[in-house]
């Protein structure tokens, strides 16, 4: 690193480095606030009927007969109504300590055609049912960064190697893939400073991608682990918002054991956000969302196919309590969504409006107009403690 | 140096195998020369393409279809299908920088890049699954030489765009498809102003965005996936686009013709696309003479692109020794292909080659192979591309290509290089520890990621 200081370095971050300028002095201590939010967006389509089982109604084993439904010995019962998935019974301490909870029956305003692609252009641009424009679209994360006094190009932070289109867009922000490996030999990346010298686009974009890769150098984690550890190492720093991706959730065939996996990997990531964030745990929020729900049925080849209604997973001790959020429809015939899908009860922009509102006090009124367009808000769920 | 200079920033780069044009007419001769390149590797074509994905679509159908005994071939079946477009997509990479390895200069292969993003369309679903390398060769490739207008009409016509940018589905309002509850969809109209001719400042309205969605309309694809024309979707005209009526009430696909040709040879288009050519080859702030002369150009020739490109490759300005653009990665990548010699070998490399030292290290650059992010087509700015996250992805896989590449570094360096490098690249390539880390130092250096 030569005579660079590692925070010099890390304040050239960003996708135009421009606008930080060396000679600016960066202040750590200026931050939107103390809040920290995780979104983690799972592609493919959670089956939220799987992840928080409510079997206290009687029609969920009635179209998932040869699915586990009920509460067990691996299930815990949350509710006397919802069961946990076995997988997530790692997070049961938090629940017992009022920092595990979850929003059920909430989709995006995206209806009809249950496609991946549109669905997950409509979770991330954060707008009403049209899919955006591609040429146009932007991110409701990085609509937010302009309404936070004191933002800069690393309080968000986009981790890892997928597209993040949640924080695409003109407000500045940080990007970087935990999987990038540098293991380059000392006396190379010496020389290959020494040939970068002259050139400052390359020479400092060179040192924050060293520095960046030295501070996960020690997280000796499997690829999904590392972007949780990557995450939680920026937000300990000076970042407030990171936003990551968990593919993997599409189950039509086999979802016992396909989704067992996807959420055993999720609970490890979030237990790993809390060990690594330390303190900063208490003032942090972690929020999944996903594209949509899935066939409140099973099919014919041990899975459920694209549906509507899902379930937003929500952690972490800026949480006000251990609860599950959101009117329950009911699995009647009648109630399901075209006879097939959980019937959404509430948008879920609403709730993730309300948590931005709560953890950094974002006005109303800019919520409604610019980071969620149409929006209307309704009653505060009191999701922040 | 000069013809260095050529080489890298309108050719695909260096190569042991040919010299470097010795003046700015030697890539116009390969320009209009026979296509040596796409003759030696070439891909299956559109038609093909769809044949390939109603295979896949269909055996996807029996395989839902298919009884407890038949699940096995069936499964098996769409296996193969699958197999069929992932060949096609990898061998569309291979080919695209097999091509870029022996063609003459490579400017050939630059161009069309260069309008294969202008006109972008990125792989996805139905008829763009895998079979976008498909509609370059058909649509762009044979057209870059020629008129702009040419150019423009085989892109936006194509299957391909009317897919990409839903115009198959655009339905006149009072046409009689229109009548039964049909509507219609601006999204190809409203790119080919903002994208494709007059720019997003150009002088064109909302008014005209929409006169422009009714008279497209009949745009469309059949069953097999080739043009065709609807009648009974065709809003009935005429429609005033820029002040011109264009269409009457009978539906007459040579209406659209006729707009386009009319648009190519706007002095809007004029100037979008020569500053946008300009800004792509020479810098992202490129000097306003030069732009200013291709313009010229344009306008004189009625919008005919060798008279433009002649002027951009001999403008003093475009041979300025500072190299102002960093390569995008399949420039980049498809530079060492061609210096290292490896590229002729990749269509027949096998696929873990493919993707390790390729098709992965693309997606980790930031630029998926056919996929980019929207209709605008990929950024042009270095700050764009050179971030730490990108700029690490181009430091592994330099170092991933230099373990697997057996030459002296000096000598790569010659070859990769020149007189381009500098005295700091050719300090640090003498003083690596090992072989594969000079050859890594020599990929790394700007003088190679820039142009």
């Amino acid at each position: 690193m030569g005579s660079i200081t590692r925070r010099r370095a890390l304040s050239l971050l960003g996708c135009s480095a421009a606008a930080f300028p060396l000679a600016t002095p960066m202040s750590f201590a200026s931050t939107p606030s103390d809040n920290r939010l995780v979104v983690i967006i799972l592609r493919g389509g959670l089956d939220g009927l799987d992840a928080l089982r409510p079997y206290g109604d009687a029609g969920l084993a009635r179209l998932r007969p040869e699915f586990e439904t009920g509460p067990s010995a691996e299930a815990p019962d949350l509710t006397g109504f919802h069961a946990l998935h076995p997988s997530l019974a790692a997070l049961l301490p938090l629940w017992q300590r009022g920092q595990l909870g979850f929003v059920q029956a909430v989709s995006t305003p995206y209806r009809g055609k249950r496609s991946h692609f549109d669905g997950q252009d409509i979770l991330e641009a954060g707008t009403a049912g049209d899919v955006p424009n591609l040429a146009r679209r932007d991110g409701w994360l990085n609509r937010l960064l302009p309404l936070l006094p004191g933002a800069h190009g690393r309080t968000a932070f986009a981790v890892g190697r997928d597209e993040m289109l949640i924080l695409r867009g003109a407000a500045d922000h940080a990007a970087w893939a935990p999987e990038a490996r540098l293991d380059m030999a000392p006396a190379t990346r010496d020389l290959l400073m020494h040939v970068y010298a002259d050139d400052p686009l390359f020479r400092e974009s060179a040192e924050t991608a060293f520095s960046l890769a030295a501070s996960t150098g020690e997280v000796n984690a499997e690829r999904t682990e590392a972007l949780f550890a990557f995450a939680a190492a920026q937000l300990r720093d000076d970042a407030r918002i990171a936003a990551l991706s968990l593919g993997g959730w599409d189950s039509h065939r086999n979802q016992p054991r396909e989704v067992t996996r996807r959420l055993r990997l999720l609970a490890e990531g979030i237990e790993r956000l809390r060990a690594d964030l330390g303190p900063a745990w208490d003032r942090t929020l972690v929020m999944t969302i996903t594209e949509f729900g899935r066939t409140a049925y099973q099919n014919g080849t041990m899975g459920t196919d694209h549906g509507t209604g899902g379930t937003t997973i929500l952690a972490g001790g800026a949480l006000s309590r251990a609860k599950v959020w959101g009117d329950w429809p009911g699995l009647s015939e009648a109630a399901l969504l075209e006879r097939r899908d959980v019937m959404p009860t509430r948008d879920v922009r609403a709730y993730a409006a309300w948590a931005l509102h709560g953890l950094f006090g974002t006005d109303r009124a800019a919520l409604e107009r610019r980071v969620f367009p149409g929006l209307e808000m309704g009653l505060d769920p009191g999701l922040i403690a | 140096m000069t013809s260095h200079l050529l080489a890298i920033r309108f050719g695909t780069g260096l190569s042991p195998d040919h010299p470097v044009p010795d003046e700015p007419d030697a890539l116009m001769d390969d320009l209009v020369g026979p296509d040596v390149a796409e003759a030696a590797f070439p891909v299956s074509d559109w038609a093909q393409r769809v044949v390939d994905l109603r295979a896949f679509v269909d055996a996807r159908r029996a395989q839902r279809r298919a009884t407890e005994q038949e699940a096995d071939a069936a499964k098996e079946a769409v296996r193969a299908q699958q197999a069929v477009l992932v060949r096609n997509y990898g061998g569309d990479l291979a080919a695209a920088l097999a091509r870029a390895s022996i063609a003459p200069t490579g400017f050939r292969e630059r161009l069309v890049w260069f309008w294969a993003d202008h006109f972008a369309v990125s792989d996805g679903q139905s008829y763009l699954r895998r079979s976008v390398g498909a509609y370059h060769d058909a649509a762009i490739r044979p057209h870059l030489a020629g008129s702009f207008g040419t150019l423009l009409r085989e892109a936006v016509t194509h299957p391909a765009m009317l897919s990409y940018l839903d115009q198959e589905r655009s339905v006149g309002p009072n046409s009689p498809r229109g009548r039964e509850g049909a509507g219609l969809n601006e999204n190809l109209a409203r790119e080919i102003l903002e994208l494709h001719t007059l720019g997003v400042d150009g002088p064109y309205t909302q008014t005209d965005v929409r006169e422009l969605a009714e008279l497209l309309t009949g745009l469309s694809i059949s069953r097999d996936g080739a043009p065709r024309f609807r009648r009974n979707f065709v809003e009935p005209g005429p429609e005033t686009v820029l002040g011109k009526a264009y269409g009457g009430a009978r539906p007459n696909r040579h209406d659209i013709g006729i707009l386009l040709d009319d648009l190519s040879v706007h002095p809007a288009t004029a100037r979008h696309v020569s500053q946008k050519l300009a800004v792509h080859f020479v810098a992202d702030e490129p000097p306003e003479d030069l732009v200013s002369v291709m313009v010229a150009a344009w306008r004189q020739s009625g919008g005919n692109l060798t008279e433009v490109y002649r002027v951009l490759v001999t403008h003093p300005t475009a041979l300025s020794p500072e190299l102002r653009k960093v390569r995008r990665p399949l420039d980049l990548v498809a530079a060492a292909a061609r210096a290292t010699g490896q590229g002729p070998a990749l269509p027949t490399a096998g696929r873990r080659v493919l993707r390790r030292y390729v098709a992965q290290p693309l997606a980790a650059m930031g630029q998926e192979w056919l996929r980019p992010p929207g209709p605008h087509g990929w950024p042009e700015e270095a700050a764009a591309w050179v971030t730490p996250q990108g700029l690490a992805a181009r430091l592994d896989w330099a170092q991933d290509v230099g373990q697997a590449v057996d030459t002296d570094p000096r000598d790569f360096l010659e070859v990769a290089l020149g007189p381009l490098a500098s005295a700091r690249t050719r300090f640090a390539v003498e003083a690596a520890e090992d072989r594969a880390a000079g050859i890594a130092l020599v990929l790394a250096a700007p003088e190679f990621q820039r142009r």
